[in-house]
């Protein structure tokens, strides 16, 4: 059996045995075990990966499966520098998410690893329908964790979502099949079909209603609304999945699918969607700095910083691309435990309003300085991984020979001090200052079980900003082949 | 060879990491002693490193070289263009290491007394270990890169520090206000880091000032934007960086409400170290600046110039003894910018360079033993306010004898360290520009004589009715007080110019008697005005204030320029552009979508009565399209 199946199969066989469990000690075993096995598989894959020797931007473990021979799709699974990191960055985040939701029901544990089958299911296909297969199981989870187990105005948000993310995936259908028809209905492999130039003249369409279907899962301006509803609404650790996961479906996706297989309308229209990804990564940025529900700086914050995703994957040079990558690894990390902790102080405080709360640090310190970290992370301290994907990124976009795009790559820039901005209000609000409400000095600080999760992010959150050079290479060489084709 | 450089640096990192991590059960004050120990093994190998340098491995054939301590590859973006992380040792690189570790030891030292008994005493160790790694790696930074790196560290240590008394709301709004000013700043430095490597493909400061700067002028040349050189915008908005760090006028609105953190801790950070910040970055490109952008210095210069004096006359009316002290920090590291904007380059030309760095390493160690000094006096009188101290020498002799030989020392008054460079700094300017000169000279004045007002009404006057007797500090207090008075005596005997030159060569320093003499007059009538208003309790300077009423309020309200900040951030950023935002984001962008959803649901209401399931309807409507096609059909 191929290594890289095992990351379906696994969440498949932690769903089958919910089934049978009884107690609650048995559930979390289920869960913590099969986890925690997703997490050693996805750091073999990285060690293997890392120590095979192959040629730059090469498929790694590729297998092959006829799945319906007259429409060429397959099963087909392998992986590159860039897939390896982003199943690494999943397993991660499944695994702390289990921790943070501890007390939840089987039921609920099941549709989480549904959902977990759908994003690994993403990142190993090769094939374009089965990417789009395990795209939509990956959505439709979505809709009955927040709708069922979810606060506040959860079933408007729930379908908000859903409804806008199916309508992207709309899009994606479309693009889809007119990537299969207009290359010669011949396969739907995506390393083929790299190979294989579809006409100028189809790729003015196919582009941007790609991209578009692939950019309203990464929160791309204007259609990004459901996101700081969907986040709101849902449990701690589908946010954490969501923001963590989920979103980089959309920037993987347009990478993967809209500029690899179409780099000659990628060039000539990328100008438009850059000037929507600017405007996502200052207006969200803004939007955050008047927000008073932590769940909503949050995500506006997410719209931000994955707009500087989608906007560095449209600079279309290497360094940029790998600031892309690095800033979903990045963004993934910390929006994983800045819902965390969230969710944390949430289940103690009862409310998310950042005007109600106060002198937190006090209270429960552990949870207190891990935001503060996660909030460092955010605004892009050195040494922890958000400087390091936004300086790549802002040093790449810059070197495009285009003023138009120097310039935007200043207006970028700007969000920084922004960020800063909303950033350290939360802090100084919520953690800082004495305390506003006398109830809160009896809340109890972290959970061991939360603090595992903490831990987790943090520490993976400092290791990409202290030692970044080895992710970064494995992304560059990835984006090897591609960088050669556009010098040709 | 010099390889064991690289633990100056990381010593305090693993202090920090120690610290952070298991400081909570440390008892007693031992976080404290633990860093005190690192601090001093650091400052003992930054001394040794100080003598290797300049007595042997420094030592070129005429001038001294840059040694790369170590470098090693840290991040590539392509493969031109890469951070190295390392350790750069020249003339200036090294005499910062000795300036840090001196004064952080000192700190270090100073807080076992002060901090004593505070809530969180290893926190605070931790942090001041954090502040020193970073600042120490900022200054043996090798490329500009790295610097930045550094410089947001150094930032968000003085973030924490600053932030320290965390359930103080004043501390809090002082934090946040120092962060954010010092990043908007970082904006321009790091948008000036991305021209500039943009066009020279490289973040090396050894490349970038090599041959007087001779890349950055090809790379660039005839590049321009809305009518500037690309050169002139990338080092001006460097500049900008430096600018943030350094307090320069507009950007030192946040010095000030710093000294909302420990006393020591603005005597670290906010006199000595960081603050120096943006001097040394325009050091270390001097020759880019003096060479290829010498209008950019120019502005140096006088932006220097205005905020020097702008300083001066504010810390005259401040009644709070710390932010008198803060004013005098942005007044005193503006006259070092302005020496570096006279300077020149080579030999005696570049005497202003020369100065800066002679006036940046005297004024270290006097002005953290101001702040010390002051600190002392809070910790005895529990107040910062002017109003509540008088007659304090009885009670303080120590802090009382090595107050006032800082107090000398910054007035510049022979034999103290701060006379001889300032001296040269006025020499520097006099060579140059003699209106700079003479702005410099004034405020030479005005330097001595808020000064001694304050020393004044600290020390002399009457004595309050104090509610405890004011005791002298503890020893630990006290020691650092004595060092740091010493050395206020004695560096300014260095020959500075034989370490420390623009160009590395040695230089040798010829006192201009006219120059000194007019200086010293300058401080003599600064000292001789405080003793006539502030000797003795009296009501001249009362009367001198109302007679003076718009401009002494203005001054004493800093010229409104908080009222201008709170103005952009509360009315322009919050109510004028995020509020805006997030109304259009709810009622425009996300009404929309739901209009939309709602549209669908109409629609769908609205044609629901089509499929009734009577199939005489469907029959009827059958029948009548048919006949309609019929006709359609038959006359077309």
């Amino acid at each position: 059996m191929n290594i890289l199946s095992s990351f379906v199969i696994i969440p498949f066989v932690m769903l089958l045995a919910l089934f049978f469990c009884k107690g609650m000690k048995s559930i979390r075993t289920v869960m913590v075990g099969g986890a925690s096995l997703l997490l050693i598989m996805a750091c073999v894959v990285t060690g293997l990966f890392l120590t095979n020797d192959h040629p730059a931007g090469e498929m790694l473990f590729v297998a092959d499966t006829v799945w319906y021979a007259s429409l060429h799709i397959h099963y087909t699974v392998g992986v590159d520098g860039i897939s390896v990191l982003m199943i690494l960055l999943s397993a991660i985040i499944v695994f702390t998410g289990v921790f943070s939701s501890w007390h939840m029901p089987r039921e609920y544990f099941m549709w989480y690893c549904m959902l977990a089958i759908g994003v690994f299911g993403f990142f190993i296909s090769l094939d374009l329908f089965t990417m789009f297969l395990f795209y939509e199981v990956a959505l439709i989870p979505m809709y009955l964790l927040i709708g069922v187990w979810g606060t506040g105005p959860k079933e408007y948000s729930a379908m908000k979502l859903t409804l806008m993310l199916m309508g992207g995936s709309a899009f994606l259908l479309t693009g889809i099949l007119g990537i299969y028809f207009t290359s010669g209905q011949s396969t739907m492999n995506l390393p083929e079909l790299a190979g294989i130039p579809i006409p100028l003249m189809h790729q003015y369409w196919i582009f941007p209603v790609t991209f578009l279907g692939f950019g309203v899962l990464g929160a791309l301006f204007p259609f990004h609304t459901w996101s700081p509803d969907g986040h709101a609404s849902a449990p701690t650790a589908v946010s954490m999945l969501h923001a963590g996961v989920l979103m980089k479906l959309g920037g993987y996706g347009c990478f993967r699918v809209a500029i690899c297989l179409m780099p000659e309308a990628a060039q000539e229209l990328s100008w438009i969607f850059l000037i929507l990804t600017g405007i996502s990564v200052v207006y969200g940025a803004f939007s955050a700095v008047v927000q008073t529900d932590l769940k909503y700086i949050n995500a506006y914050s997410s719209v931000s910083h994955c707009g500087l995703v989608l906007f560095a994957i449209l600079m279309l040079n290497r360094t940029a691309m790998t600031g892309a990558v690095l800033q979903m690894l990045s963004h993934g990390l910390m929006t994983a435990l800045f819902f965390a902790l969230i969710g944390l102080i949430y289940g103690r405080t009862h409310t998310r309003d950042i005007r109600e709360m106060g002198g937190l640090m006090r209270v429960m310190p552990f949870a207190a300085v891990c935001y503060v970290i996660a909030g460092l992370a955010s605004l892009g301290l050195p040494g922890l991984s958000g400087f390091v994907a936004e300086m790549t990124i802002f040093v790449g976009s810059f070197r495009h020979p285009d003023l138009f795009h120097r310039v935007w790559t200043f207006v970028a820039t700007c969000s920084i001090v922004i960020t800063a901005v909303y950033i350290l209000r939360t802090i100084g609000k919520i953690l800082y200052g004495p305390l506003v409400n006398e109830h809160h000095l009896s809340l109890t600080d972290a959970a061991w079980y939360e603090k595992v999760s903490a831990v987790c992010l943090i520490a993976c959150i400092v290791l990409l900003g202290v030692w970044p050079s080895a992710a970064s290479q494995m992304i560059m060489n990835s984006l090897q082949p591609l960088i050669e084709l556009w010098k040709l | 060879m010099m390889e064991y450089t690289l633990l100056i640096v990381v010593i305090p990192l693993l202090m920090f990491l120690l610290l952070a991590s298991c400081g909570r059960g440390m008892r007693g004050q031992l976080a404290g002693w633990l860093g005190s120990l690192g601090m001093s093994a650091a400052a003992l190998l930054s001394y040794t490193a100080a003598w290797h340098y300049f007595t042997g491995v420094g030592k070129g054939e005429e001038s001294y070289q840059q040694i790369l301590a170590c470098s090693v590859e840290w991040l590539r973006f392509t493969d031109k263009l890469h951070i190295d992380l390392g350790i750069l040792l020249d003339p200036i690189s090294v005499m910062m290491l000795v300036v840090i570790t001196t004064v952080s030891l000192m700190v270090h030292i100073y807080s076992l007394g002060y901090m004593k008994g505070e809530k969180g005493f290893q926190r605070y160790y931790a942090f001041l270990s954090l502040f020193s790694f970073s600042m120490l790696g900022l200054v043996v930074a090798p490329n500009i890169f790295q610097m930045y790196i550094f410089w947001e560290l150094v930032g968000v240590s003085s973030y924490l520090l600053i932030g320290f008394y965390y359930t103080k709301p004043a501390a809090v709004a002082a934090s946040k206000k120092a962060f954010i000013v010092t990043r908007f700043a970082d904006l321009g430095f790091l948008a000036g880091i991305l021209l500039l490597s943009y066009y020279t493909g490289t973040f090396d400061f050894a490349a970038l000032t090599a041959g007087e700067g001779a890349l950055v002028a090809g790379s660039m040349a005839g590049v321009s934007f809305m009518g500037l050189s690309a050169a002139s915008w990338a080092m001006a908005l460097i500049f900008m960086g430096g600018a943030g760090k350094s307090a320069m006028f507009p950007l030192h609105i946040w010095l000030p409400d710093a000294m909302e953190g420990p006393t020591p801790v603005s005597a670290l950070i906010h006199a000595a170290t960081m603050v120096v910040a943006g001097v040394y970055l325009v050091a270390r490109l001097f020759p880019v600046y003096f060479f290829v952008t010498p209008g950019v210095l120019q502005l140096i210069a006088y932006l220097g110039a205005f905020t020097a004096l702008f300083a001066a006359v504010v810390a005259i009316t401040q009644t709070d003894i710390k932010r008198v002290l803060a004013f005098s920090t942005i007044s005193q590291i503006a006259y070092m910018m302005v020496a570096l904007g006279v300077s020149g380059y080579s030999g005696h030309e570049g005497l202003g360079y020369m100065a800066t760095m002679f006036h940046l390493f005297t004024h270290a160690f006097f002005k953290a033993l101001l702040f010390l000094g002051a600190g002392s006096v809070i910790h005895a009188v529990h107040s910062n306010e002017m109003s509540c101290m008088g007659g304090l020498r009885h009670f303080l002799p120590v802090t009382h004898i090595t107050f006032l030989i800082a107090c000398l020392a910054i007035a510049g008054i022979p034999p103290f360290s701060g006379f001889f460079s300032k001296d040269e700094i006025l020499a520097a300017a006099f060579h140059h520009d003699q209106f700079l000169f003479f702005l410099l000279w004034v405020i030479a004045g005005l330097t001595a004589f808020y000064m001694f007002r304050l020393y004044y009404r600290i020390f002399r006057g009457e004595e309050r009715p104090y509610e405890h007797t004011p005791h002298e500090s503890p020893v630990s207090m006290l020691v650092p007080l004595g060092i740091l008075a010493l050395l206020s005596c004695v560096t300014g005997f260095i020959p500075f110019g034989k370490f420390v030159s623009s160009d590395g060569s040695m230089l040798v320093i010829h006192p201009e008697g006219m120059i000194a003499l007019a200086g010293v007059v300058a401080a003599l009538a600064g000292i001789g005005c405080a003793r006539f208003l502030y000797r003795k309790a009296n009501d001249r300077p009362a009367q001198i204030a109302t007679r003076l009423h718009g401009v002494y309020t203005a001054a004493y309200h800093k010229f409104y320029l908080d009222q201008v900040w709170l103005f952009i951030t509360k009315k322009i950023i919050f109510r004028c552009i995020a509020t805006p935002v997030a109304w259009f984001d709810k009622h425009v962008i996300d009404a929309s979508f739901d209009g939309l959803g709602r549209g669908t649901v109409k629609l769908a209401g609205a044609i629901k009565g089509l499929q009734s399931g009577k199939v005489q309807f469907y029959a009827f409507v059958f029948i009548v399209s048919t006949l309609l096609l019929t006709l359609w059909a038959f006359f077309y």
